[in-house]
């Protein structure tokens, strides 16, 4: 803004000049340019300032107070500091001059008016008014952008993507629940228990709605949709299988076994993977909306530095150039700009907390005691299958060759779930889902139920081998007792599993449900509070300068 | 076709499993061309035999191939099996002494350290398929094990124990038939066994107690008509490492083969989901389809030769004689005999009354 003296200075007065400005200004239509403020600009007082530069070079007392003061303090004391933030000032007005050689008049007058605005002083004080309020108000209009964008992003977390996730998840339990339990009923024959009937179909029907509710919220992830077709499409064939199984060992035919190992081929096949893969991509976007909650609000940042850097630089010219120290204005204004700053600061740090602990505590824990659910039911559906299908399917190749198909699917699943390979007793490994799962648990109240569910699994391990021990004997209706009876069967330990596992999936859900809530209302009134304080500080800065502007009428 | 099947010829040739691996050893060469011979003057007779099936003559392969030995226009099998059972039955090649597998001991009602060592036990350990109908199955609403196996089971325990009932029944998967009578796990293995060289160096056979042969299974109204020609572009079900794999591998009439899952019984879930045209398998557990599903029936006739034995551990010496001396008296009676009776009541319906004879036995002793 104090550029203007030299870009003035070199052409009239020969003064010497720097190489830079030298440089700038060797363009001759800038010399022609800027003769014509004078004609332009207002005669007589008007000169006073227009010629401000010279003036302040040659040391001419001007008439106005405010420039005598700045113009010597510019040539004599500072020299390098009013021009170096004046440069790009400068900069951005050189580049326009080549232009105008053959811009009609108009072109030329509104070029004019710009110069002029950039060389004189209340022309000066109008432009950094300008600048001061543009940054202001997009410091508040990018805080609440970026602010209520991780806030939606914040409330996608606990309203849609670890609903979805959970419904995913939801989804996949209720396909490996029905399989298992389609296979107890099967071989309860005759005698099912209404009750397992009962859980069969109601998780038949969560599946379905739960599939129906999915592909309407689905949210256009391609991948998602496809899964759920593929889903839909599959699961009334399962259940068709699983009815032809049951109207055939009603019969007493042994096809119904086969049916029945054709539907637990087609669940573990089609139906389950789809549902993991859906559960995945929910779990992904869950993660995504975590990550756009917490990323920094960096643009505001940036901008919120400039404009106090401005309105500091600002105040600072105000000071050298009237000794006065305080513009109100420009304090309002930077009063509001760092209260926006300390809140957007405060925010985000609250905020990626909160969200960070309810990852950590809540999502992570959930994924893994999910898993670990899944794999206890797949585990019973095989515990059951095993004597469904009494040796029709045996492992054809690897390590497993010979061994009942459904006896080493078990074992898998118990190595996931507690690790030890097969071993029946102490802790879980720490890399097994239980094992992890005890980790993740933060407080007793969820470590609780995983130790729970750990002394079900090793109950099962123990009367699994019992029943295995009695079917492998021959007495089979005593190992069917021991798989599907009441008391001491190892139905009863997969029920202490599972209810252990869904009491802390939902004390878990709950965690992370309080924890984002915390998270999510670091946000509050903060978009609606930058956007006041931007107005405020915009208007003070306005204000400020306007004073400022003012002593020149 | 029966009676063609039981010419004298038949027995020559019958020296070699019939997976169709080259004769490796100088004697086994021979035989091979011996067999060669044989199958070349049974086709030959063939021509004259009235109700001689074409396709039989299909199935002589010639010298030059050296391999696939077709022992008297039928392949024997390995393993007629419901399910993957090739792990146990590897054929260790070398000098052959197996001219025919199904040649067991000389019946003999004396007890010796095998039978003494069940009366102590006090019951009966048998290896059995609960899967297989008709043959082997618990049924879901009374818990009781029938079938044909099992009847011959309990004539064993009424005859070592003086009780059918004393029998533990093992339900034992296809490949364990082996292991679990070299670990004495059980006492005999009566499920649906066919009695080939593999598994004769392993354990010790009774002599044959039925006679079954690789055979197609389709609906009553399909256009298929057994393993020939109409099998061309049908979609046809076998199950894995069994006999009708094999057997399709060497010829498949232009059927298309779906693959193989892990059961026989398997193959009629595909057919009633329309998966698959035809089920092949042999026609003792296809008969069991059959019985489930009446809109299925055999097609054809039976395309290779399969006798089922009662498995035991080769040291039970004993325990074989005694197991054959049940068989005789199983068999004694003609129409009114147990094994008739017991053909009546659990497979005449699907196999055809009076169709199968309990096979004659032969001894090696």
């Amino acid at each position: 803004m104090s550029q203007p003296p030299s870009t003035g200075g070199p052409v009239p007065t020969g003064r010497p000049h720097g190489p830079g400005a030298a440089g700038t200004h060797s363009v001759p239509g800038a010399a022609g340019a800027y003769s014509v403020p004078g004609t332009t600009g207002a005669p007589g007082p008007g000169g006073a300032y227009s010629t401000a530069g010279p003036a302040g070079t040659a040391g001419l007392p001007g008439p106005a107070d405010t420039y005598s003061t700045a113009g010597p303090a510019g040539t004599a004391g500072v020299p390098g500091a009013p021009g170096s933030p004046g440069d790009p000032g400068a900069g951005a007005a050189a580049p326009a001059p080549p232009a105008p050689e053959a811009a009609p008049p108009a072109w030329r007058e509104a070029l004019d008016r710009l110069r002029a605005a950039a060389v004189t002083e209340p022309g000066r004080l109008r432009s950094i008014g300008a600048v001061l309020a543009v940054l202001i108000l997009a410091f508040g209009t990018v805080t609440a952008w970026q602010v209520s964008e991780r806030a939606s992003s914040a409330d996608a977390v606990v309203h849609r993507s670890q609903p979805l996730s959970a419904d995913a998840a939801r989804i996949y339990r209720s396909l490996a629940d029905a399989d298992a339990t389609a296979a107890g009923g099967f071989l309860a024959g005759a005698k099912e228990p209404r009750e397992v009937r009962v859980r069969y179909e109601r998780d038949i029907r969560t599946a379905s709605t739960r599939l129906a509710k999915a592909a309407a919220n689905t949210g256009g992830s391609a991948a998602g949709r496809e899964q759920i077709t593929r889903l839909g499409e599959r699961l009334p064939v399962y259940t068709g299988l699983v009815e032809a199984a049951r109207a055939n060992n009603r019969q007493g035919l042994p096809l119904g076994g086969a049916y029945l190992r054709y539907a637990n081929d087609t669940m573990a096949r089609e139906l389950l993977p789809a549902a993991r893969e859906l559960y995945d991509i929910e779990s992904a976007r869950l993660d995504q909306d975590y990550t756009e909650a917490k990323a920094g609000p960096w643009a505001a940042v940036a901008i919120g530095v400039a404009a106090l850097g401005a309105l500091g630089w600002a105040q600072w010219r105000h000071r050298v150039r009237t000794n006065r120290v305080f513009n109100q204005g420009l304090l309002v204004a930077t009063g509001c700009c760092t209260a926006m700053m300390l809140w957007l600061a405060v925010a985000h740090g609250m905020a990626r907390a909160g969200l960070n602990e309810s990852n950590d505590r809540g999502a992570a824990s959930l994924r893994v005691l999910n898993q670990a659910r899944i794999d206890t039911l797949r585990a019973r559906g095989a515990e059951n299958l095993t004597l469904v299908a009494r040796g029709a399917d045996v492992v054809t190749e690897g390590p497993d060759q010979g061994r009942d198909a459904y006896e080493v699917l078990f074992q898998e699943q118990l190595d996931e779930l507690v690790g030890g390979s097969g071993r029946a007793e102490g802790p879980a490994a720490p890399d097994s889902l239980l094992g992890r799962a005890a980790a993740l648990a933060d407080d007793e109240a969820g470590r609780t139920p995983v130790a729970e569910a750990l002394r079900g699994v090793r109950e099962w391990q123990q009367r699994h081998r019992t029943a295995r021990e009695t079917d492998d004997k021959g007495d089979y209706d005593k190992a069917l007792k021991t798989v599907i009876g009441k008391e001491g069967s190892t139905g009863e330990s997969f029920d202490r599993v599972d209810t252990a596992l869904s009491r802390a999936l939902a004390h878990e859900q709950r965690e992370f449900r309080s924890a984002a809530d915390d998270g999510r209302a670091a946000f509050t009134g903060l978009a609606v509070g930058a956007g006041v304080l931007a107005v405020l500080g915009a208007a003070g800065a306005v204000l400020g300068i306007g004073r400022r502007l003012a002593e020149y009428r | 076709m029966r009676g063609w099947r039981r010419t004298p010829e038949r027995t020559d040739p019958r020296g070699r499993p019939a997976t169709g691996r080259p004769a490796r050893s100088r004697r086994g060469r021979i035989r091979a061309v011996a067999a060669v011979g044989a199958v070349g003057a049974l086709t030959a007779g063939a021509a004259v035999l009235p109700g001689a099936v074409p396709h039989r003559a299909d199935r002589t392969h010639p010298v030059g191939h050296g391999a696939p030995l077709a022992q008297g226009g039928r392949a024997r099998s390995d393993d007629s099996q419901d399910s993957g059972a090739y792990s146990d039955f590897e054929d260790e090649t070398g000098p052959q002494d197996c001219d025919s597998p199904e040649a067991s001991l000389r019946p003999s009602g004396a007890s010796g350290p095998a039978v003494k060592r069940i009366r102590a036990k006090g019951f009966l350990v048998a290896g059995v398929d609960q899967n297989s109908y008709r043959w082997g199955y618990r049924d879901p609403a009374t818990g009781r094990l029938g079938g044909f196996d099992i009847e011959l089971v309990r004539a064993i325990a009424a005859n070592i124990l003086g009780d059918p009932d004393k029998v533990v029944y093992r339900a034992i998967p296809t490949s364990q038939r082996v292991p679990a009578l070299r670990q004495r796990t059980v006492d005999v293995v009566v499920r649906t066994t066919t009695i080939n060289c593999a598994r004769a160096r392993q354990v010790a056979f009774s002599t044959a107690y039925f006679q079954a042969g690789q055979q197609v299974l389709a609906a009553r109204n399909s256009p298929i008509t057994g393993y020939d020609e109409t099998l061309r572009g049908r979609r046809v079900c076998t199950a894995k490492g069994s006999t009708a794999q094999a057997e399709l591998a060497k010829k498949s009439y232009g059927a298309r083969l779906l693959p193989p899952v892990p059961n026989q019984l398997d193959c009629l879930v595909r057919l009633q989901l329309g998966e698959a045209d035809a089920v092949i398998t042999d026609n003792a557990l296809a008969a069991g389809q059959a019985a489930q599903d009446p809109s299925v029936e055999l097609k054809g006739s039976p395309f290779t030769d399969e006798l089922y034995g009662v498995a035991m551990n080769k040291d039970d010496t004993d325990l074989v004689r005694r197991v054959n001396k049940v068989l005789d008296d199983y068999r004694a009676g003609g129409k009114h005999s147990r094994w008739q009776r017991a053909y009546d009541e659990w497979l005449a319906k699907d196999l055809g009354k009076g169709k199968t004879k309990p096979p004659k036995p032969k001894y090696k002793d």
